[in-house]
């Protein structure tokens, strides 16, 4: 009954993190809900799979780039919109 | 029980986490889902996963998405006016992708719909625990030491490219003359018996 539950929740994490990044106005908001859907993944390989320990590697390093290109890209534009780079668009 | 305690504020944390307004709250909601994805990994049993999960996510990640958010103002909250207006073709795409996700589920192994539940649910009877029972630790050392190890160098690999690119990015900005250097040459050429003088107070001299 147990692993069921969390499969679905896992799923519902997956879809929800989806949504926010999908619909982020702000870098730091898709980089939070890129986490969650780290986080959802992970629930998901828990059936006795070591891969976990991996997601949580990978979900570490990405977080830090992800931080460091944020500020960067901060620092420089003085705003965090996603779309705001829009100078190939013409 | 303690599944819809520990799952209840996950829903709905997961919930805020797109839609916070203020600053605080949208790295709060995270935490709340890494505490609560914590507790699942204890109910599974798996112990070390649950530390790890605390120490690694909430501990390194959300802590450090708290310090760019404090450290550098970031507006979060904005304005959802024109979001309603892709409601029918989105949501026909989600509904699309939450049931290609559900046609795929088996419902005979993993039972998500109320069918009729003659059989008992899944209990997975693992007998090696009762020859002899390892820890959570030892399987993971087991098996990521002898037969992954491979698997295990290339997070190692992956790690030290995010340390020296986090170093490299933040670096840039602030060698355009804000940091004193020295410089080695100018060093070298200093010569003592010009700059260091003894003072007549000195137990040496005397």
């Amino acid at each position: 009954m147990m692993l069921e539950h969390i499969l679905v929740l896992s799923a519902y994490l997956f879809s929800i993190g989806i949504y926010g990044l999908i619909t982020s106005r702000n870098m730091v908001r898709a980089l939070m809900c890129l986490e969650l859907i780290l986080n959802a993944v992970n629930i998901n390989f828990l059936k006795g799979n070591i891969f976990s320990i991996f997601v949580i590697a990978i979900a570490a390093a990405e977080a830090s780039i992800g931080s460091a290109i944020v500020s960067s890209i901060y620092r420089n534009r003085k705003s965090t919109r996603i779309n705001q780079s829009t100078l190939l668009n013409k | 029980m303690i599944l819809s305690v520990l799952s209840s504020p996950t829903f709905v944390s997961g919930l805020m986490v797109a839609r916070a307004k203020k600053q605080v709250h949208s790295i709060l909601f995270p935490i709340l889902v890494f505490h609560d994805t914590s507790g699942l990994h204890l109910l599974l049993g798996l112990d070390f996963s649950a530390m790890i999960f605390l120490i690694v996510y909430i501990g390194a990640i959300a802590i450090s998405f708290q310090f760019i958010i404090m450290m550098f103002h970031i507006q979060i909250a904005e304005i959802h006016e024109d979001v309603l207006g892709y409601l029918p073709v989105s949501g026909i795409i989600g509904l699309i992708f939450w049931w290609e996700m559900f046609f795929i589920l088996d419902n005979e192994t993993i039972p998500l719909l109320p069918t009729q539940r003659n059989t008992t649910s899944l209990r997975y009877t693992f007998y090696a625990i009762k020859v002899r029972s390892w820890t959570n630790l030892e399987t993971l050392g087991h098996l990521l030491y002898t037969y992954y190890s491979v698997w295990f160098l290339v997070p190692s690999l992956i790690s030290l490219v995010s340390i020296i690119r986090a170093i490299v990015l933040t670096m840039h900005r602030t060698t355009h003359g804000a940091v004193k250097r020295q410089d080695v040459f100018q060093r070298n050429a200093i010569s003592f018996r010009r700059t260091i003088m003894r003072r007549p107070t000195d137990p040496i001299m005397r």
